[in-house]
C-alpha cells in the first residue's frame, strides 16, 4: 500500500501524543509492558487504578474507532498455536526481565537518549529479525 | 480522580495511534523485521513519528519537578545496559518476531483478535506473572558462576 507510510507516520504522532500526555500530565512513563506487569506480579499494585483506566481507553478506543475504518482491521495472527504460546511466554518474561517494550525502551526511552532503551533497542530489533529470518525462511513455521 | 480519567485519555490516544499505524497488524510488524522479505518500512515512520513528541515533552519535563497532576517527574533508569536488560531484550524480541505482536497492539487489538489473540494475551500475562521467578533464578545462577 502506496499511503502506509503516511498512515504509520501520523499514527506514530499520536502514540507519541500519548506518551507525552501520559508523562507531562500523570508523570508517567507510558510502557505498555510495565503498566500492565506492574497488575499481573503486583508490584505496580499501588497505582492500579491509574493503570486499569490506561487500559481501558487503549482497549476500548480502537474498539471504537473500528465502525468508521474503510476496511476492518485484521491482525493476521498466525494459526500456529505452538508459535502463539511460545511468542506470548517469551514477550512476558522477557519485557519483565528488560523492564520494557516498544513503547518504553523503544518510544520514551530513545527520545530521552537513555543508554539502556537504546541498548534495549538494538536487542530486539535484532533478535526479532533473526527471529522472522529463521522461522520463515529456514523452518518455516509461521 | 482526575488522574485516572487523564490516564483512559492516554491509553486511548495510544490505541488510537497503535491502529492507525498499522501496528496492529501482525504483517506489517513482521514485514519489517523480515530483512530478507518483502520489507515494509512502515514500523520506521510509526517511531520516528512516535519519537518527535516525546523529545519535546523530555525537554519541557526535564524542566519541571512535577508533572501538572503533581507527580514527580520520573527519574533516569541509569545508563547500565545490564544482564537482564539484554537477556529479556533477546526473548522480547524473538517473541516479537516469532508472532508479530508486543504488548501495546495485543491489548489494543484484543477485541478483534480472536482466539489467536486471546492466546497470545493469556500467554504474555503468564509470562508476566513468572518473570520475577526468572529475574531471581537469574540472579542466583550469576552468583554461583562468579
Amino acid at each position: 500500500m502506496p499511503l502506509d507510510w503516511i498512515w504509520g507516520l501520523i499514527g506514530g504522532l499520536t502514540i507519541g501524543s500519548a506518551a507525552a500526555f501520559y508523562l507531562l500530565v500523570n508523570g508517567r512513563v507510558m510502557g505498555a509492558s510495565g503498566i500492565i506487569g506492574g497488575l499481573v506480579d503486583r508490584s505496580g499494585w499501588s497505582t492500579w487504578a491509574e493503570r486499569a483506566a490506561f487500559l481501558a481507553g487503549l482497549v476500548l478506543v480502537p474498539l471504537l474507532m473500528r465502525p468508521f475504518l474503510s476496511e476492518a482491521p485484521d491482525t493476521h495472527i498466525t494459526g500456529n498455536i505452538a508459535a502463539i504460546i511460545a511468542a506470548g511466554l517469551l514477550v512476558g518474561v522477557g519485557t519483565r526481565l528488560a523492564n520494557g517494550c516498544t513503547s518504553g525502551h523503544g518510544v520514551c526511552g530513545i527520545s530521552r537518549l537513555s543508554l539502556r532503551g537504546i541498548g534495549a533497542t538494538v536487542f530486539y530489533l535484532m533478535a526479532g529479525g533473526l527471529a522472522v529470518i529463521v522461522f520463515r525462511h529456514f523452518l518455516e513455521v509461521i | 480522580m482526575l488522574r485516572i480519567f487523564t490516564a483512559s485519555i492516554a491509553g486511548g490516544l495510544f490505541g488510537a495511534g497503535l491502529l492507525i499505524s498499522g501496528m496492529t497488524d501482525t504483517v506489517k510488524v513482521q514485514g519489517w523485521l523480515d530483512i530478507f522479505g518483502a520489507w515494509d518500512p512502515t514500523l520506521a515512520f510509526v517511531m520516528g513519528g512516535a519519537i518527535l513528541p516525546m523529545i519535546f515533552a523530555w525537554q519541557i519535563a526535564n524542566r519541571r519537578a512535577r508533572a501538572v497532576l503533581g507527580t514527580a517527574i520520573p527519574a533516569s533508569p541509569g545508563s547500565e545496559i545490564d544482564r537482564n536488560l539484554v537477556i529479556g531484550s533477546v526473548l522480547f524480541g524473538a517473541g516479537w518476531g516469532l508472532v508479530g505482536l508486543c504488548p501495546g497492539p495485543a491489548m489494543a487489538s484484543i477485541t478483534w483478535g480472536g482466539s489467536g489473540g486471546l492466546l497470545f494475551m493469556l500467554a504474555m500475562l503468564t509470562g508476566m506473572y513468572v518473570a520475577p521467578l526468572v529475574r531471581s533464578r537469574l540472579t542466583l545462577m550469576s552468583s554461583a558462576l562468579s
